[in-house]
């Protein structure tokens, strides 16, 4: 264990050397602070309405003004990303676990299996996200699990894809097959020496992906899609900005930043993570 | 007999899902191992050699024929029937490194057996043990297999292969991809180990001089069946066949006084596709004769098993005139 510690600590090392990974790390930190800390550090309840202060400006009590409800943005802000980061988090750990699951199946499985869930995969992948979307929202209205399920339908093909390629080239690798004539049965050999082959690249792709859903969570509950009213979501707040954005323009860059911010943080962090971990990348 | 396959045949089918074409990688052979036995499987690469070694194994199901192991048939029986008989069947691949998990440890490589088959042992005693007993210091459980060399993976390979005391041991080109020295080192091994554990091995491989080393009978095979089997020494004094004769005589000779005329083969082997008519091997035979084109030879089934129209007796030389393709 004390080494997978230390690989952990050699490869954070590793991404700080780089200027971008470092940046990225740093936003990255700062997110995740905010959203961790948010009781701590909101200035305020963020669902709290009080009309009275509505449409302020920045100022020392309301760090980034407030909205047209009077509700303080600074403390909004910090509980949505609580939201984002969950969403993110937890859609992109589920759709692994069933992409890794599905694509195993499927590159190590009968032929005809394959060919099905490949056809099924191509199809799913065929809808634009936001398509999927609406239509999912149409049958079962809108909520965060109807994000999360709209980010799982996403990435999920292209998950299993990728572990289907490589199992099905491992499938008949030497290694494989000596533990085939030791006896070894399916499950132990997908789990033992399979998965920890194709797993790597998977997770570098994994980690650049949280971005993405952070913006489909932002985007959905900017169209209404996504978490109901009053819970503070980055989508929701910037929405709220764009109706008033003539007179008071910052609680739509209220809403806007966090969104660039973590984005960002995380792209930095994910292409650094891969070109870290892509030995054919490796220059120095 | 600890180990007899009859007349087995493994088919692949090859070409596009409107035009598939059946082929024959192993048509119709048979043989019997004896407990403590070294028998060798020889043959040009595409004889047939490893599909059979997969087929008794049962990587690869068979299209006809049985393999009847410590008195079972384990080409029909079940997954959950075989396991157990797997703990006596151990299989070495031709790749030392490629035969071993990557992200594995070699100590959890060689513990892989006694896991799989739920023994309940002292494991890291034993996988010391192990090491020990094939030349490798207890160190070398905590690497893993892109840090051994070629040699040392291969007696990892023999380490897990003896792992569970089996009786029968397949080793696919023992030796291949070791240098000369690393290759008499690993023989001298499982030599060592087969006298110890009274091991029956089959060995297939393309070296010959691997086979004069340690089998103590073997089979000559050419397009997925075998043309010749006996005694090793026999063999070697005097092939019968024609073939085997090429064979032999194509095996480089490390003492330069014992010059020896070379048996050429003219022409390619034929393919599996188009296989010849008669004897299978009469494109090729410096001997042919008008019966070997039309009459196919059928083994005799004598200790020395030849299957050939006109076997060869000591002595006999090339014929004068070559058809020279």
């Amino acid at each position: 264990m004390s080494e997978a510690v230390s690989k952990l600590y050699k490869a954070l090392r590793r991404i700080l050397a780089e200027p971008m990974g470092a940046f990225g790390v740093a936003l990255v930190v700062l997110m995740v602070f905010g959203a961790v800390f948010a009781d701590i550090l909101a200035t305020a309840e963020p669902s709290d309405i009080s009309p009275r202060d509505r449409f302020q400006g920045p100022s020392i009590t309301h760090l980034l003004g407030t909205d047209h409800l009077g509700r303080d943005l600074f403390s909004r802000v910090l509980h949505g990303g609580r939201i984002a980061l969950s969403v993110a988090l937890f859609s992109i750990a589920a759709s692994l676990v069933i992409g890794v699951v599905l694509g195993l199946i499927a590159g190590y499985g009968p032929r005809w299996l394959d060919n099905l869930m490949i056809l099924v995969f191509d199809a799913l992948k065929s809808f634009p996200t936001v398509m999927l979307a609406l239509a999912l929202v149409t049958l079962f209205g809108p909520s965060l699990t109807a994000v999360v399920v709209v980010v799982i339908l996403v990435n999920v093909p292209g998950y299993a894809r990728i572990i289907r390629t490589q199992t099905l080239a491992l499938k008949s690798a030497q290694f494989v097959s000596a533990a085939q004539s030791m006896g070894a049965g399916t499950t132990r050999i997908l789990r033992a020496h399979i998965l920890p082959n194709v797993i790597g690249p998977l997770l570098i792709l994994a980690s650049m992906d949280i971005p993405v859903v952070i913006a489909i969570e932002a985007g959905m509950s900017f169209l209404g899609l996504g978490v109901r009213p009053p819970t503070p979501s980055w989508g929701a707040i910037l929405n709220d900005g764009f109706a008033a954005i003539r007179d008071t323009p910052w609680i739509a860059v209220a809403g806007g930043l966090p969104i660039i911010v973590t984005t960002l943080g995380f792209t930095f962090l994910g292409e650094t993570l891969r070109d870290v971990f892509d030995p054919r990348l490796k220059v120095r | 007999m600890i180990l007899s396959i009859n007349n087995v045949e493994v088919t692949f089918r090859v070409g596009p899902w409107f035009n598939r074409q059946p082929i024959l990688g192993v048509a119709g052979v048979s043989f019997d191992v004896a407990p403590g036995e070294t028998f060798a499987l020889v043959g040009e690469s595409g004889s047939g050699k490893t599909t059979l070694a997969n087929a008794i194994n049962g990587l690869q199901s068979i299209s006809n024929g049985d393999v009847t192991f410590l008195g079972e048939r384990i080409d029909t029986t079940s997954q959950r029937n075989m396991k157990p008989l797997r703990q006596q069947m151990a299989m070495m691949f031709q790749d030392p490194v490629g035969s071993l998990s990557p992200r594995m440890r070699v100590g959890d490589l060689v513990a892989e057996p006694f896991h799989i088959h739920k023994i309940k042992a002292n494991i890291k005693e034993e996988t010391e043990r192990l090491l020990s007993l094939v030349g490798l210091s207890g160190d070398f459980a905590n690497r893993y297999p892109h840090q051994l060399s070629g040699g040392q993976a291969r007696r990892v390979g023999v380490a897990r292969a003896i792992a569970l005391n089996p009786k029968l041991i397949i080793a696919d080109e023992p030796t291949a991809g070791l240098d000369v020295s690393v290759q008499g080192e690993v023989l001298n091994l499982l030599n060592d180990l087969r006298e110890r554990m009274d091991l029956a091995m089959i060995i297939i491989t393309h070296n010959l001089h691997v086979v004069h080393h340690v089998a103590d009978r073997m089979a000559v095979m050419y397009l997925g069946r075998i043309v010749e089997l006996g005694e090793t020494e026999s063999m070697f004094r005097a092939p019968a066949h024609p073939y085997t004769a090429a064979l032999l005589s194509a095996n480089p000779e490390p003492d330069p006084d014992k010059a020896k005329e070379r048996i050429s083969l003219p022409a390619e082997v034929p393919s599996l596709l188009a296989r010849p008519s008669g004897c299978e091997f009469h494109t090729r035979c410096p001997w042919v004769q008008s019966r070997c084109k039309s009459d196919q030879p059928f083994a005799n089934g004598e200790v020395r098993n030849i299957a050939c129209h006109y076997p060869l007796s000591p002595g006999d030389k090339l014929p004068v005139k070559q058809s020279s393709i």
